[in-house]
């Protein structure tokens, strides 16, 4: 005789599926039996808006994608293009967006604690890391003026100048994190609960997860010792010290793990970043490509033209197209652009590290308790914004 | 890095590669739709190279070519820390061969081209609309399809033919 079978809707509308992730699933009792994620719901068609915008017009639109992220989508848009024109940004431009995109992947991923530790049943943590959040996205709004869509980075360098009281705001991080980490794992490393609810929940094999194209800290905890930022060092990471966590077990347990050790060593390159800030020039000074700094537009006929240039007609790469890809908080994150040689990307084609990672979450699940499937989906940190595009 | 990649493929696909290119530093070559699957499947399981994982696959739409659609692929070496790209060109409603047997990744972004071109993949288990709902009509990616264009959901007009009230 068949076993009945019952087809049960998660989300779109569902508290735990962070956003709008519809998944289908089939049930035998409380067993899951198939798994079949549903996307598309946020889709907002960037990769098309992009072909109707000058370049410099696309960067505030990949803040959009990942919405947790913002300075990374930034990061990896501006490396795509710069590569296309040669351009490279200044040293002091560099080490701000390593120092600024880390504190993104600790925005990241204490937005990941927080809910993941929520859909489990530790409501607390979630008030917890907004606490530390608020530090991250003060800082956030001193350099940009904004708090999350903060589109700071400009092709060729940054919006403006750091602020004067951006050293203490960044020291006073670095001071306080680590104890607050140590807090967290107070509260959940032993905890008897959060271990029955995550170890040996969500186990993908090395090979299955390379199959699967997985990417990010999901890889790591698999066992594959492979970071972006040391394979392929962009904006100067090579000159930093830090290292790359692995796990073995690949369960959700050893996700939290691996994310909560990468959390401190960004603190490591925070605090190198800082402590090595060069000084100089925020803005590549490339004339017709670059946007002159607004002191200089302000005081010099030619900067003021190339200003009045740049704004109304843009400018032309050359023909050609690169992928560019860097280690967004979430895994891989690739921008594929190509161009005719216009002012506008012929195409832009943006490569989703969440997309690709919840399309292996059925081998997760199969097999599994329905309430895994929440921790397996909230220990694949999803941004659902990215997903969809 | 690169040549490696550029002289073990050149040896063993000869003149089944159409175009060797390399621009930006980025390694690409252009094939026939009979070689991808081979030519993936080498460039896998070669011991020197070992592109093991499938970063990305894309298209782009020429609609003044020929052949106007470009599949491109994107693979990645642990090993090597190189990217490699290959092409392939293909008219409208020509069929692709899938990946979908070497790389579990390609089953979505696979179904992502289909959604957004309208380019089907010969051998995929599951081809339907990924990001766009199953009703949408035309392929958004296109560049003849026009960019603040949305197709109505309802409408209360219903003796008129549908090309009207468009």
């Amino acid at each position: 005789m068949q076993p009945e079978t019952m087809t049960v809707n998660m989300g779109p509308q569902h508290p735990a599926t962070h956003g709008v992730l519809r998944v289908v699933l089939e049930l035998d009792g409380e067993v899951v039996m198939k798994c079949t994620p549903e996307v598309g719901y946020l889709h907002t068609g960037i990769e098309k808006t992009a072909e109707a915008k000058l370049y410099y017009k696309v960067i505030p639109m990949t803040d959009r994608m990942d919405y947790l992220a913002p300075m990374s989508n930034n990061l990896g848009y501006c490396l795509a293009v710069e590569k296309l024109l040669g351009v490279e940004a200044p040293p002091k431009a560099q080490w701000a967006r390593v120092l600024l995109t880390e504190i993104t992947r600790l925005n990241s991923h204490l937005v990941w604690l927080g809910t993941h530790a929520l859909d489990i049943g530790a409501m607390s943590m979630l008030l917890y890391v907004f606490r530390e959040r608020e530090d991250l996205l003060t800082i956030y709004e001193a350099v940009s003026g904004q708090r999350m869509m903060s589109t700071y980075f400009r092709i060729g360098g940054l919006t403006e100048d750091l602020p004067n009281d951006f050293e203490p705001m960044v020291r006073k991080v670095l001071k306080t994190f680590p104890v607050r980490f140590q807090e967290y794992e107070n509260i959940l490393t032993n905890n008897r609960i959060w271990r029955n609810r995550t170890i040996g929940v969500g186990v993908i094999s090395k090979e299955e997860a390379i199959k699967s194209g997985i990417t990010g800290p999901m890889l790591r905890a698999a066992g594959v010792k492979h970071d972006l930022r040391k394979a392929r060092p962009y904006s100067s990471y090579e000159k930093f010290d830090f290292d790359i966590p692995t796990q073995e077990a690949s369960d959700c347990f050893a996700r939290y793990q691996v994310r909560l050790e990468e959390m401190r060593q960004s603190l490591r390159i925070i605090q190198q970043a800082m402590d090595g800030m060069p000084e100089g020039r925020y803005l590549a000074r490339v004339p017709g490509v670059v946007r002159p700094t607004k002191e200089e537009a302000l005081y010099q006929m030619e900067a003021m033209i190339y200003h009045f240039k740049l704004v109304t007609e843009g400018f032309r790469p050359p023909k050609g197209e690169v992928y560019v890809t860097i280690e967004s908080p979430k895994g891989e994150l690739g921008y594929y652009i190509v161009s005719d040689g216009g002012t506008m990307p012929y195409r832009m084609r943006v490569r989703p590290p969440s997309f690709v990672n919840i399309s292996a979450l059925s081998k997760l699940v199969v097999g599994r308790l329905l309430a895994d499937v929440i921790a397996c989906i909230g220990s694949v940190d999803i941004v659902l914004g990215e997903v969809d595009r | 890095m690169n040549n490696v990649t550029r002289e073990r493929v050149t040896a063993q696909f000869g003149d089944k590669i159409l175009a060797t290119t390399e621009h930006f530093g980025e390694l690409a070559f252009v094939v026939d739709k009979s070689t991808i699957v081979t030519l993936a499947r080498f460039l896998r399981d070669d011991v020197a190279l070992k592109y093991v994982h499938l970063s990305d696959i894309t298209a782009t739409d020429w609609p003044e070519r020929e052949k106007r659609f470009e599949v491109i692929y994107h693979l990645y070496s642990y090993d090597l820390t190189e990217y490699v790209r290959f092409k392939v060109n293909v008219a409208d409603k020509e069929l692709v061969p899938t990946l979908t047997g070497e790389w579990d990744t390609a089953n979505w972004l696979e179904r992502e081209v289909f959604d957004m071109f309208g380019i089907s993949f010969d051998g995929h288990p599951d081809l339907r609309r990924i990001l766009l709902w199953d009703e949408f009509e035309g392929h958004p990616l296109r560049k003849d399809y026009p960019l603040t264009y949305e197709t109505p959901q309802f409408t209360y007009n219903k003796d008129l033919p549908p090309e009207v009230i468009k």
